[in-house]
């Protein structure tokens, strides 16, 4: 019986020795991903590669219709263009709401023609929310919000292979502080392409 | 003969937790400690008088103090400290003790053999004259803070009847600047180690029923993403990596399926998945927000929180759908669901005049009692032995964690001198 414990103490000790030893890298963990083919796009986030349009002509970018072509003689992409509506790319919510208000209707259509012309671009919708209640909740109400914008862009065309709508709920809030301003600045969706 | 097998029980407990943390990387010194404090004390707590254990080779008196903090923070103790030493053996002055106001004696010897440290105790009733329980255990002196929980847990079930919740684990997430870590530590705060760190957010641990692993959410492919990481090896899987958010994991009683919640199809719906990932399931939802699930103790019900009504509200139904049930009635927004391990109560955060605090309710007779101040409280969840429930709460700006008596009657908090600390999951018993 002595003897078994004893033995028993020296494999533990040993073991001991070994845990207080192990230096551990400080590298990912590996990550078995097997859902990867139905999220493919989760990874691949933002600004991708300009247009390969190359057809260039009327280097006229109008606020009100340029949206919905990617053709523009300069280089710059036009998600990008300062003076196109599609550079705008944030819809601000009420409070515990997430319908897309009036005043975004134009913005959220615009982006979902250029999705609808330009089939190899992709959007992903990002939901957020204010920091007050539960982190869950507001990560479905963050979905919500984003899934709202991602509907309306559908009904201008956008196809749903060309958008995934996620939410960051409260824990990625662009406005810190916990005042009305910061509030109104995190209910908000960025189309991110 | 009360020796052997504790002894025993404890010595292949310390070989598991080498194991774990073997696998793992302590944090240092310099990151967050927490550190308890007594906010409130309920009535009727027992006066026990806590003695000089002999010969106490660190010399520091270490033991006795965990012991003592942890039966004061219980609420239903009033410890009376004492420099008498009181051993495990001999007769006991019950007079003198009686006379300091203790009903209780606890003491002790504490010797090292072989590289180990062992730890023998005696309680004893002074109002009586009988000794309780006599009783010992030895660590190796890393693991000296858990011996010491283990014999608080004893002395709390001898003289409550209710099973210790010391020796148990926490997790929670921890937010230093720009990093994120989901952390393990003890039930007191102590012992704290990083499972997983990364400079995107990470939320909802929930502990398997045996332990070994927790599921979380993880933003690090950004987007949130259910992943459940063996505590020992570190390995992680993506659970659930959907087009669209993933996250709430609950696990199953059983521990081989998990409760998640996805929005693959537009809306925030339930779904139940094997813990690798296999034979996912969607449970037929009705609104827009379905999320939160949490399983009875029997594994036959989902508590969850829907917006179905209109507002925020927690429903129940059966683990494969069907008919469902409003449970939270009152204020226009009741989320986060726990159940007690006896499934007789529901905790859940309620806004109530713009703060979020937290509420009981017992299921059979729909009583509802509020447990904190808010105002903005987060994430209950309760303790294994179902008497204490622990909660994310901000005083002063700083997110910190609590724990509060389920009858409302003691609270403590756990403060981090460094970060933020959120999101706590109280784990289950492992012996």
């Amino acid at each position: 019986m002595n003897g078994v414990k004893i033995l028993i103490s020296v494999i533990a000790f040993a073991l001991l020795g070994a845990c207080s030893t192990v230096k551990l890298t400080d590298k990912a963990p590996p990550v078995e991903d097997r859902n990867a083919s139905s999220a493919s796009s989760g990874g691949s986030s933002s600004s991708g590669s300009s247009p390969s349009t190359s057809a260039g002509s009327s280097g006229n970018t109008s606020k009100s219709s340029g949206a919905s072509s990617a053709s523009s003689a300069s280089a710059v992409d036009p998600v990008n263009d300062p003076s196109n509506i599609l550079s705008k790319r944030s819809i601000y919510f009420d409070y515990d709401q997430y319908t897309v208000k009036e005043e975004y209707r134009s913005l959220v259509e615009a982006h979902g023609k250029f999705l609808a012309s330009n089939p190899d671009r992709k959007v992903i919708i990002q939901g957020n929310t204010d920091e007050r209640g539960g982190s869950e909740y507001n990560l479905a109400l963050g979905q919500k919000r984003a899934e709202a914008v991602r509907r309306a862009m559908a009904l201008a065309g956008a196809r749903d292979s060309q958008m995934e709508a996620i939410s960051f709920g409260k824990e990625k809030p662009k406005a810190s502080g916990s005042d009305e301003a910061a509030w109104m600045e995190n209910r908000r969706a960025d189309i991110v392409y | 003969m009360t020796m052997a097998s504790p002894e025993k029980r404890f010595f292949l407990q310390s070989v598991a937790a080498c194991g774990l943390i073997g696998g793992l990387y302590p944090l240092s010194t310099a990151l967050a400690q927490l550190r308890v404090e007594i906010a409130g004390v309920g009535a009727n707590q027992i006066p026990i008088a806590i003695g000089q254990f002999w010969d106490d080779p660190a010399g520091n008196n270490q033991v006795t103090a965990i012991i003592a903090a942890d039966l004061q923070r219980s609420g239903l103790f009033r410890v009376i400290p004492s420099n008498d030493l009181v051993r495990e053996t001999g007769t006991v002055d019950d007079a003198f003790w009686k006379s300091k106001g203790a009903d209780a004696v606890l003491g002790g010897t504490l010797s090292r053999a072989d590289g180990r440290i062992e730890i023998r105790y005696r309680l004893h009733d002074a109002t009586k004259g009988v000794t309780l329980t006599s009783s010992g255990l030895k660590a190796n002196p890393q693991f000296i803070r858990l011996a010491a929980h283990r014999v608080a847990d004893d002395i709390f079930e001898r003289l409550t009847g209710i099973r210790g919740p010391f020796a148990t684990r926490i997790a929670y997430v921890a937010r230093s600047g720009n990093e994120y870590r989901l952390e393990i530590a003890d039930s007191d705060g102590e012992n704290a180690f990083a499972a997983f760190r990364d400079s995107e957010p990470v939320i909802s641990p929930a502990w398997s029923p045996d332990g070994t692993k927790v599921a979380y959410v993880s933003f690090n492919l950004k987007k949130p993403v259910v992943y459940v990481q063996e505590l020992a090896t570190r390995q992680r899987i993506a659970v659930a990596n959907f087009k669209g958010s993933n996250s709430a994991p609950a696990w199953s009683p059983d521990g081989r399926r998990l409760a998640i919640a996805l929005a693959r199809d537009g809306a925030t719906q339930i779904h139940t998945v094997n813990v690798d990932g296999t034979d996912l399931r969607r449970v037929p939802g009705r609104a827009d927000i379905e999320t939160e699930p949490c399983f009875s103790p029997d594994g036959q019900t989902l508590y969850f929180t829907s917006d179905y009504s209109g507002s925020p509200q927690i429903w129940r139904m059966n683990a494969d759908g069907g008919e469902r049930r409003r449970v939270t009635f009152n204020g226009s927004y009741n989320i986060s669901p726990a159940i007690s391990p006896d499934g007789k109560l529901l905790s859940y955060i309620s806004r109530r005049e713009g703060r979020f605090q937290v509420y009981v309710l017992e299921l059979a007779s729909g009583q509802e009692s509020r447990l904190s101040d808010g105002p903005r409280d987060e994430s209950p969840s309760f303790a294994p032995n179902g008497r204490y429930i622990m909660y994310a709460s901000e005083s002063g700006g700083r997110a910190h964690l609590a724990v509060v008596s389920v009858d409302g009657g003691s609270r403590y908090t756990l403060n981090a001198r460094a970060s933020a600390i959120r999101e706590p999951a109280w784990g289950p018993f492992t012996r």
